[in-house]
């Protein structure tokens, strides 16, 4: 469980986070969503501890990450995973290489373990005969799955994800979304889902917070969402073309 | 507004390079990134460093020889002439330049490019010092350097051997003659010291340009070229200031 407890960021005069506070349960998918500005990236980036808040703190389990000394924020970004907007896998090494870099920075093991390990995580996320490639040779689709098997090889207890869907179909979206969610169940870890793809809210939102202009305006499920009054969750969901026409139809329907 | 900002900037460097000396990457995959480093920054530089440093002894035999019209001057002059120039400048510093924009530009597009890619925040993420890991790997590897320079001393007297004799300049042994004369050990120390801190610059000054730089594409390419000038300069202002201190 990760707990945010009125948390201020400031870039020079700009305001970006205004006083946030929340929880992201254990088991579940928490997203973030807002429009494109919000302040989701810099919540995200201060969760992972990238950047300081002026004020407040976010706790990890009962421990504030501002009250942790080096080693204890080192044990801890070790028991997270990370998978990026743009999948940030490691250029120069093999796919093999990529999701074997944590077992190899953080643990002792066999090289033969850490390979079945390997193959474990990449045979999870449905992918094989690649080890040996290259990011460069596989679709953004399936970099995306190498950069999920390396952020959980590790076993952590923490997974974030900035902008999972960003750049692909929607049929590999929607497998992204489903794996992170089973990924999460699986291993009963902490899962924060930055986003602003309708898709991902309706497909794994089990546990939502919109962010406005630096501020929390509303927290729920993709349950309650489209029975909000909400006005800034009817702007943010309404403003898809898809959902207009949804609601239009509801609306005439009564 | 100029001056405060290139207080930052070296302010900016000298943090990093305590970073860079602190928080260290596990021992067996240093090592590895070491080998790799040699292998790009080093080996991979041979080639370029022994074409030019034959070719351009040879050049400077050939000028020396035909600026030697007094024939009370000895033809000795231009093995001691191609001897001074490799080993006080030519190998050491004019290398060095060259290999700013060869090394220089490979190590800041390269990090530029894991800047840009995310590649370096999941460093971070991961709780790895991406500075030590990334850039002390640079550093020792470039305190190769100087076998670098002295492959680059021998050839370019060899090529200018060559040049001398076979251009029917000089003969063999006027040439080595002059090789011999007034021969300073010192002049190689001093070589040697102003190569590993040019060697010094060389890793620390791309990496800096490539780490910090902010932007896509566009601004790596611009980082890649900034990082050049700044390198160059850099290595031309250690190398009259320890030029002043040891040798004047």
């Amino acid at each position: 469980m990760i707990r945010v407890e009125n948390i201020h960021k400031s870039f020079g005069e700009h305001e970006v986070l205004k006083g946030i506070s929340t929880v992201f349960e254990k088991g579940r998918t928490n997203l973030i969503i807002g429009a494109s500005g919000s302040g989701k990236t810099v919540m995200l980036k201060c969760l992972l501890g990238l950047f300081q808040p002026e004020e407040g703190k976010i706790f990890y389990g009962d421990k504030a990450i501002q009250d942790m000394d080096d080693d204890e924020k080192r044990r801890l970004r070790e028991d997270i995973g990370m998978l990026f907007q743009g999948g940030a896998l490691f250029d120069s090494m093999t796919i093999e290489e990529n999701v074997m870099f944590p077992l190899r920075m953080f643990t002792n093991r066999k090289r033969s373990e850490m390979l079945d390990r390997v193959n474990e995580v990449l045979a999870r996320v449905n992918l094989e005969n690649v080890n040996k490639k290259y990011p460069a040779e596989i679709s953004g689709g399936m970099q995306k799955r190498v950069s999920i098997a390396r952020a959980i090889v590790n076993k952590p207890h923490y997974l974030f994800c900035d902008e999972p869907n960003s750049g692909l179909d929607p049929n590999t979206a929607t497998v992204i979304d489903n794996l992170i969610q089973e990924i999460t169940k699986e291993n009963n870890i902490t899962t924060v889902v930055v986003s602003h793809d309708m898709n991902s809210v309706m497909e794994i939102g089990e546990s939502i917070v919109l962010l406005k202009n630096g501020h929390l305006v509303w927290e729920g499920s993709n349950l309650d969402i489209f029975k909000s009054n909400n006005k800034d969750v009817t702007d943010f969901v309404y403003s898809s073309d898809l959902f207009k026409k949804i609601r239009e139809v509801q609306l005439k329907e009564g | 507004m100029l001056v405060i900002r290139a207080l930052k900037d070296v302010g900016s460097y000298f943090l990093m390079l305590r970073r860079v000396f602190s928080g260290f990457t596990k021992g067996s995959v240093l090592r590895e990134l070491i080998f790799k480093e040699i292998d790009d920054l080093i080996i991979g530089s041979l080639g370029i460093v022994s074409f030019i440093s034959f070719f351009v002894g040879g050049v400077i035999a050939i000028q020396t020889a035909l600026n030697l019209e007094n024939p009370l001057i000895p033809k000795s002059l231009i093995g001691f002439a191609t001897r001074q120039s490799m080993i006080l400048e030519f190998a050491p510093t004019f290398i060095s330049i060259i290999m700013a924009g060869k090394m220089g530009s490979f190590i800041t597009s390269s990090i530029g490019s894991m800047r840009v890619t995310e590649q370096i925040d999941a460093l971070d993420v991961m709780g790895i010092n991406s500075l030590n890991y990334l850039v002390f790997p640079k550093v020792v590897a470039l305190m190769l350097f100087p076998f670098l320079i002295a492959l680059s001393m021998f050839l370019g007297i060899f090529g200018g051997f060559l040049a001398g004799v076979y251009g029917g300049f000089t003969s063999p042994g006027e040439f080595i003659t002059g090789l011999q004369d007034s021969f300073d050990p010192f002049h190689l120390t001093y070589a040697f010291i102003k190569t590993f801190v040019f060697a010094f610059i060389l890793a620390t000054v791309p990496s800096w340009q490539g780490y910090f730089m902010k932007g896509g594409a566009l601004e790596v390419g611009k980082a890649s070229t900034n990082s050049f000038v700044w390198t160059s300069v850099l290595i031309i202002l250690t190398n009259y200031i320890i030029t002043s201190l040891l040798l004047s």
